[in-house]
């Protein structure tokens, strides 16, 4: 750090053009705010860049019609705070209590007005370091052998003010709409532009382009007052609650299926929007043809001229003319700031709207670059949450540890803890956890095994994309083993054509675990690291290499993971055979009795017990066990004599026989084969 | 297969191959049927098959017929195949024209005929096996009928092969069957001879032979060098049965003395995998030639009943007394192995024989428990808590829990009411959690007692409901007890999760520790416990430190000692100018400490050096321990953490005058370093029962002194009950113990505490359920099921395992395993044959 200080207040000598900040982040936004609570709370030097006067621009403008499809779920029933982010998609992470957005809301879907209020309180009540009016033009890269990463970047502002960073964070959202270019689309209105009062619309007919939540939010205001509606998009419709990706169609806005597939009112059609094109007649009606027709024409003809489907297919479907046609395509990063040597290259396929990264949020083009927010999104793209703020509010924490202990020395927090508390420390994360719920299949908690598992390491949220580098990213160390804990959908249950609904979709019983549908958590386990070969040839669906052993606890109603014996007990089975130990709890008495009858103890009477920290008991409690015959009561046997060995409860023996018990693990195998 | 078959082969590893292929054809249609013409086409050279001729329905050979049908598929084994050959009415060729033909059946080699069969040779299974397995191994097994043809083949077969000579009463019988199916496996290795004159049993050494049961003698005739002796003679103990006679034969063949120089743990020999024990002769390189010869003498005697093995003590480094010079292992996983001192070879063949006699019963016994537990066994009680105190917290559940004592906090309330008592003690814990719910419940009971107790609140926090205070607090496991001083720090409490501990360690901790004396009546006052007055009713010891004023580096280490015990012991100080009258008094010169222990009359001195605070913690802590403790539950880690070995006296109830003196004086004695001198009070802790049961199997009669070496091998030695316990008589006993003259009554078990049950293997039911799943992309995929789930101590136990189990296993078709299996797959097959001829 202090070599950095040093370089830094020299380069502010040297070219005094330029202001220089160990972390520059590009966009006062949900995600660049987050970013900038963790860089301030770990007393790092930064600057976030805002372009409009208040943090949430885009807030401010979008949704057009202002409500958010964020839910704000104010009751869950419980107090832990920690749980209850898994039902609060709005908040960002702070250690401020006013910050929750139950607090500034009643609304299960509130108004992004209230989003833009937020976040003004977030960067003020923290004192965040914002600079406002302040759009960041370009961006390009400075080679320096002593810079963080082998170069600084300089941006520049409208101003032709310079910056000089160290580090950039990019959190410029997705900003840019996406517009088809086809004959007559100068016809077309944006979803940015287009009115939003529903009497504007009474009695017209309306196309949208477009079947994402914008569209379907424009088609739902206006719904009431229209002739109908018709949609045209490429691909079918996707209903969050059969994908399980918040992204797609959310039930909220989806009044329009209701009218097409009961009356057939309004209607949806799917069809490539590069092949449309349209034509305005003389009265101003809007008709579809295809760019083919077009093609075909004289130049010089009249609009009359032109070949409308409906001449050759009189049955074509959009042979209404329409009244308008809306636009509402989504939007895209602006790759326009970035400088050719900073390679800021467009995703592949469905993802080009979003900046190519790796799984660690680095741009793959430029080494100290990183891209947080909605931009991120490619990483888990119409899986999980890291587009939306309640997903990478976690994702940006990630991004802060890595950046800690690359340029700071600061390895991943983490804690150690004895073995007995394994089991424990899985059930509470599981079961409190908001990161590794929201953002499902991509942080996930790594606990990395001691010498001899005597005591354990655990690190929370990671993103497991980048597991094969987990030693020099967190400053950990992996020698003996880890088990990653990770939430997961079964792997055939969500999907835009799938029956989420169909008869026995749950799964109630432990050992059939695996095939558990909803969201349930897994845990792998490995001997060692896996590769970064071994992550690249991980089956597809798979967040993760075929492990050593996995462990699935049973999917819940209530997600409330803390059942003894269908829950708890096969995650101890998984955990004592991963580690080939004993990790059951006992009473001081039955370690009193092993420690004069055994040379070693198990880790409970060793770690307890033996360390004065032993488990008395309760009187009663230690009758429960007795009745449960795991407990044998040696003063019984003043009045009783000695006890036939076969007596029903022939416990305390019992308990040292079944440690000695010769078990056969392949014949359960085989058993399980023969079924 | 047919070629396969059409060889005579003898190598077991086929019978096995074809007996585990068995099951999967089924036994239908094994008994072909044919007309005349289709049968003598069917007939291929060096195949056997066995023919009965009969037109259509003739009624009398039904039973005949029936257990013709039956040997169809023992016969199969042997690759000979059983057709009924239905001859045409109007046929009169040899075998059907011939009336009386029909009442015989046919061996046939390829298309000649070997041996007619009247139908009453052939009354069952076993009779037709062993007749016509009688006529096919002419060569392999010569029939004897006097002494000297016996003789002549003995000579013969000196320095060449051994024999396996057998008597049966009859043949055609079950044991005659046995004999003539290890011949058609073994007979190739060696020569079989079979009679059935008794006289010929009476010259083998057998004088009074039981000529009503068969036999079977090993001659030992390859190393037989003189032509004038006859063979070494092996008779095999067991019923004759075709596993047992593969046993022995197995038995037979091992080395006669194995040469070890490894941990006998390790070591496992044919005798260990058959289920029999091996006796370790130790040998020191002095030794060696005599030692040797001891040890094949003792194997001759031995041979079938144990294994003998020569372990060179140069090479392993044992644990165990010099003295020691045989060792005996048993099959049994998880059973140590016995060092022992003996004198005399017959004391190991005692031993050997009494072993497998109490062996037999166990088996007995065993059998029956098995046949109980098998039902349980099937779904492998996985899912079954075996957790004591998750299981006793569950099943209290219901219970409602009388907290009205304890104060709720939440993330709220939790620092304001921190302020308001002078001491707040809080239980952070998760509802979830077992041990959590258990200290709740003596929390409760801590409540109970301190009810009223000015100063003191008690209180819990659910870290389940508010993580925030918890992780603040810096509670990273469940549970955790603080104690919290208002305004100032707090304590976390480190002693056991007891109500009379917890409710002992709040109020001591309400004391400050040290406690600042004013006066010497105060500081008498605190000796005697009876100053501060809160305190005089718990039970404790005293720590007064005397300090005059200018020691002031010792007081300021003994302040933060008391700061670490605080609650723990009672430390109190006083430095006033009068401290040495105090001093003199105790006949120290301070900085000192003065030590009385709770009900002790007397008081201690030390004086200090210069000493850190931690060492002062140490030494503290050393000093309160007792001499002659009564050893409990709850104490025993303070001793334990000596890591000395244990002396000691169990009695039921307190112990008697002359007991506790002597063993007063002798832990006093100079002894005192090197162990710990203890007695347990079974009344008090019953637990101690567990104990002796543990050791002796049975509660011996009491008291009872015992030495365990808990820190160093194991091993636990018992005081002779005869002698009295007197310090003399322990101190010569013990000096025993340390020349290795005493052998221990047992050892301690030394194996690691593995996984009590297998988990899901979630993995294996993946890839069974979705085959196609691309699981093998990963290329280490082999050595995964390796580890999970575990291999388990009982796992190698051949002998044991059930049967029925292992034929699921050949279903399954295993790869071919080592030997160890056969055993076991033999019985199986054994009883399927049984089940076959009592149809």
């Amino acid at each position: 750090l202090g070599l950095a200080l040093y370089t830094g207040s020299l380069c502010a000598v040297n070219s005094a053009a330029f202001l220089y900040h160990d972390y520059c982040i590009i966009g006062a936004g949900p995600s660049g705010l987050q970013a900038a609570y963790f860089l301030q709370q770990a007393g790092r030097d930064y600057l976030v860049f805002e372009r409009s006067h208040a943090p949430g621009s885009f807030f401010a403008l979008y949704p057009r019609h202002r409500k958010l499809i964020s839910i704000n779920k104010r009751y869950t029933g419980k107090s832990n705070s920690e749980f209850n982010l898994r039902h609060d998609w709005n908040s960002l992470l702070s250690h401020d209590r006013r910050l929750l957005f139950r607090r500034y809301s009643r609304d299960f879907f509130p108004n992004a007005d209230t989003m833009v209020r937020y976040l003004e309180d977030f960067a003020s009540l923290l004192k965040l370091r914002v600079q406002y009016n302040t759009a960041i033009i370009h961006v390009t890269l400075e080679t320096d052998e002593q810079a963080w990463n082998g170069h600084y970047f300089l941006l520049t502002d409208q101003d032709r003010q310079n910056y000089k960073c160290s580090s950039l964070l990019v959190a410029t959202g997705t900003w840019v709409p996406n517009v088809v270019n086809f004959p007559g689309s100068e016809y077309v209105e944006g979803y940015e532009t287009v009115s939003i009062n529903p009497e504007d619309f009474a009695g017209q007919t309306v196309l949208i382009l477009g079947r994402g939540n914008s569209a379907f939010e424009t088609a739902e205001n206006i719904l009431g007052v229209t002739n109908f509606i018709h949609m045209v998009s490429r691909s079918r419709v996707r209903l969050s609650w059969a994908t399980h990706y918040v992204g797609d169609l959310r039930a909220i806005n989806n009044g329009l299926l209701d009218t097409y597939q009961l009356k057939s009112l309004d209607g949806l059609l799917e069809g490539d929007l590069e092949d449309l094109a349209i034509i305005k007649d003389k009265k101003g009606k809007l008709h579809i043809t295809l760019r083919f027709y077009l093609e075909n024409r004289n130049t010089s003809a009249s609009i009359d001229s032109i070949t409308l489907p409906q001449d050759e297919l009189d049955n074509f479907a959009t042979r209404a003319p329409y009244d308008r046609v809306i636009r509402c395509l989504g939007w895209k990063f602006d790759f326009s700031i970035y400088n050719r040597s900073l390679r800021m290259m467009p995703g592949k396929g469905n993802k080009k709207k979003y900046p190519q990264i790796k799984p660690s949020y680095e741009s793959r083009g430029t080494r100290g670059l990183f891209v947080l927010g909605t931009a991120s999104h490619s990483v888990d793209f119409r899986k999980s949450a890291g587009g939306f703020i309640h997903g990478f509010r976690y994702t940006t924490r990630a991004v802060h540890r890595l950046l800690e202990n690359r340029h700071h020395g600061v390895p991943w927090p983490s804690t150690v803890y004895p073995i007995t508390q394994l089991t424990n420390s899985i059930i509470k994360r599981v079961n409190e956890a908001s990161g590794l719920y929201q953002m499902f299949s991509v942080l996930a908690d790594i606990i990395l095994l001691r010498e001899n598992a005597t005591a354990f390491e655990y690190l929370e949220e990671y993103p497991v994309g980048v597991l094969a580098e987990l030693e020099t990213q967190t400053g950990r160390k992996a020698p003996n083993g880890l088990f990653v804990v990770i939430m997961e959908y079964g792997r055939n249950f969500s999907g835009a054509d799938k029956d989420v609904f169909y008869y026995n979709r749950a799964v109630g019983e432990a050992q059939h675990a695996w095939q558990s549908n909803f969201l349930h958590p897994v845990i792998y386990y490995y001997r060692r690291l896996p590769t970064e070969r071994e992550m690249k040839l991980r089956p597809p669906d798979w967040p993760l290499p075929r492990p050593d052993a996995i462990h699935h606890i049973v999917e819940d109603f209530l997600t409330d993971w803390t059942a003894p014996n269908a829950h708890i007990l096969p995650l101890r089975r998984f955990l004592e055979n991963c580690l080939s130990t004993d990790l059951r709890n006992f009473f001081a008495e039955s370690c009193f009795l092993f420690a004069f009858t055994h040379q070693k103890l198990p880790p409970f009477c060793r770690q307890g017990y033996m360390r004065m920290q032993g488990l008395v008991g309760s009187e009663g409690l230690r009758r429960r066990a007795v009745e449960a015959g795991l407990l044998e009561d040696y003063a019984l046997t003043d009045f009783l004599g000695d006890r036939p060995p076969d007596s029903p409860e022939g416990s305390q023996d019992q308990l040292l026989r079944d440690h000695v018990i010769p078990v056969r693990p392949l014949q359960h195998l085989v058993n399980a084969k023969d079924e | 297969m047919s070629a396969q078959k059409n060889k005579w082969i003898s190598s077991f590893s086929f019978l096995l191959f074809w007996v585990s292929s068995i099951p999967t054809r089924g036994s239908v249609g094994l008994l072909q049927e044919l007309n005349p013409q289709e049968y003598f086409r069917s007939l291929q050279p060096g195949r056997a098959s066995l023919a009965y001729f009969s037109h259509h329905v003739s009624p009398g050979g039904q039973p005949f017929l029936e257990q013709i049908e039956n040997s169809a598929e023992a016969l199969q084994d042997y690759g000979i195949s059983v057709v009924k050959v239905n001859c045409p009415k109007e046929d009169i060729s040899r075998y059907c024209g011939k009336d009386n033909a029909l009442r015989k059946a046919y061996l046939f080699r390829g298309n000649m005929l070997i041996r007619e069969f009247p139908t009453d040779a052939l009354f069952d299974v076993n009779s037709i096996v062993a007749n016509v397995l009688f006529a096919l191994l002419f060569n392999e097994v010569k029939y004897v009928e006097t002494l000297t043809d016996l003789q002549n083949i003995e000579n013969a077969l000196k320095g060449r092969s051994n024999m396996v000579f057998a008597y049966v009463p009859a043949t055609g019988t079950a044991e005659h069957r046995a004999v003539m199916e290890a011949a058609f496996v073994y007979g190739t290795v060696h020569q079989f001879v079979l009679t059935t004159e008794a006289t010929l049993l009476k010259d083998t050494g057998n004088d009074e032979p039981d000529v009503s049961s068969a036999q079977l003698l090993f001659c030992h005739c390859q190393q037989a060098t003189d032509l004038a002796q006859p063979c070494r003679r092996t008779a095999m103990g067991q019923a004759l049965t075709m596993l047992n006679i593969h046993r022995h034969l197995k038995l037979m063949a091992a080395p006669l003395v194995t040469e070890v120089a490894e941990d006998p743990e390790k070591v496992s020999t044919v005798h260990l995998q058959l289920g029999l024990p091996l006796v370790f002769i130790l040998s020191q390189k002095e030794t060696y030639e005599a030692d040797r010869r001891t040890a094949e003498f003792v194997a001759w005697q031995l041979l079938g009943k144990a294994g003998v093995a020569l372990l060179s003590r140069d090479h392993v480094d044992l644990n165990v007394l010099l003295r020691s010079n045989v060792a005996l292992k048993t099959p049994d996983e998880g059973v140590p192995i016995k060092y022992l001192v003996l004198e005399d070879t017959d004391e190991i063949l005692t031993l050997v024989e009494d072993k497998s006699k109490v062996e037999q019963i166990q088996e007995d016994e065993e059998e029956e428990e098995e046949e109980e537990d098998e039902g349980e066994k099937e779904n492998n009680n996985q899912d079954i808590q075996d957790d004591q105190v998750v299981e006793a917290v569950s099943r209290d559940k219901k219970r409602e829990l009388p907290l009205e004592q304890i104060l709720v906090l939440t993330e709220e309330t939790f620092h304001s009411a921190l302020l308001e008592t002078a001491r707040t003690v809080v239980l952070f814990y998760a509802s979830w959690e077992a041990v959590s719910l258990a200290v709740l419940r003596s929390y409760t009971e801590v409540a109970d007692q301190l009810k009223g107790t000015q100063g003191v609140l008690l209180s819990r926090v659910n870290c389940w409901d508010w993580p925030g205070v918890c992780t603040k607090e810096n509670v990273t496991q469940f549970p955790t007890i603080k104690i919290y001083e208002k305004g100032e720090r707090s304590v976390i409490y480190n002693g056991m999760w007891g109500t009379e501990e917890l409710t002992t360690f709040i109020m001591l901790s309400r004391v400050s520790c040290p406690l600042k004396l004013a006066t010497i009546d105060e500081a008498e006052g605190y000796l005697r416990g009876e100053f501060p007055s809160e305190l005089s009713s718990y039970h404790h010891a005293s720590v007064l430190g005397v300090f005059s004023t200018a020691t002031s580096e010792a007081r300021e280490a003994f302040e933060e000692a008391g700061d670490i015990l605080s609650g723990h012991v009672t430390m109190g100080m006083y430095f006033e100018d009068d401290a040495l009258a105090l001093s003199r008094k105790y006949a120290v010169s301070p900085p000192a400490l003065l030590l009385a222990r709770s009900g002790a009359q007397s008081v201690e001195s030390i004086s200090l050096s210069k000493q850190s605070a931690q060492d002062m913690v140490q030494m503290i802590t050393y000093e309160l321990l007792d001499i002659f403790p009564e050893i409990t539950v709850q104490n025993l880690p303070h001793y334990w953490q000596l890591r000395k070995p244990f002396l000691i006296l169990f009695s039921d109830g307190d112990i008697g005058q002359m007991e506790s003196t002597e063993m007063l004086k002798l832990a006093k004695g100079r002894s005192q370093q090197a162990f710990v001198a203890c007695w347990l009070n079974l009344k008090k802790t019953p637990v101690g029962r567990g104990i002796l049961k543990a050791y002796f199997a049975t509660v011996p009669s009491l008291p009872l002194l015992v030495w365990v070496n808990l820190h160093a091998g194991g091993q636990v030695f018992r005081f002779p009950s005869e002698q009295p316990i007197t310090e003399m008589n322990i101190l010569s006993w013990l000096e025993k113990l340390k020349a290795g003259l005493e052998i221990p009554s047992s050892t301690l078990s030394e194996e690691d505490w593995k996984p009590p049950l297998p988990a899901y293997d979630f993995l294996q039911m993946m890839e069974t359920a979705v085959p196609g799943l691309p699981l093998h992309t990963s290329h280490h995929h082999g050595d995964m099921l390796e580890q999970h789930p575990p291999k388990s101590p009982g796992e190698d136990k051949a002998t044991q395992v059930d049967p029925s189990q292992e034929t699921k296993a050949e279903k399954v078709g295993s790869p071919g395993r080592d030997l160890r299996g056969t055993a076991p797959r033999l019985a199986a097959r054994e009883k399927q044959g049984k089940r076959h001829s009592e149809l």
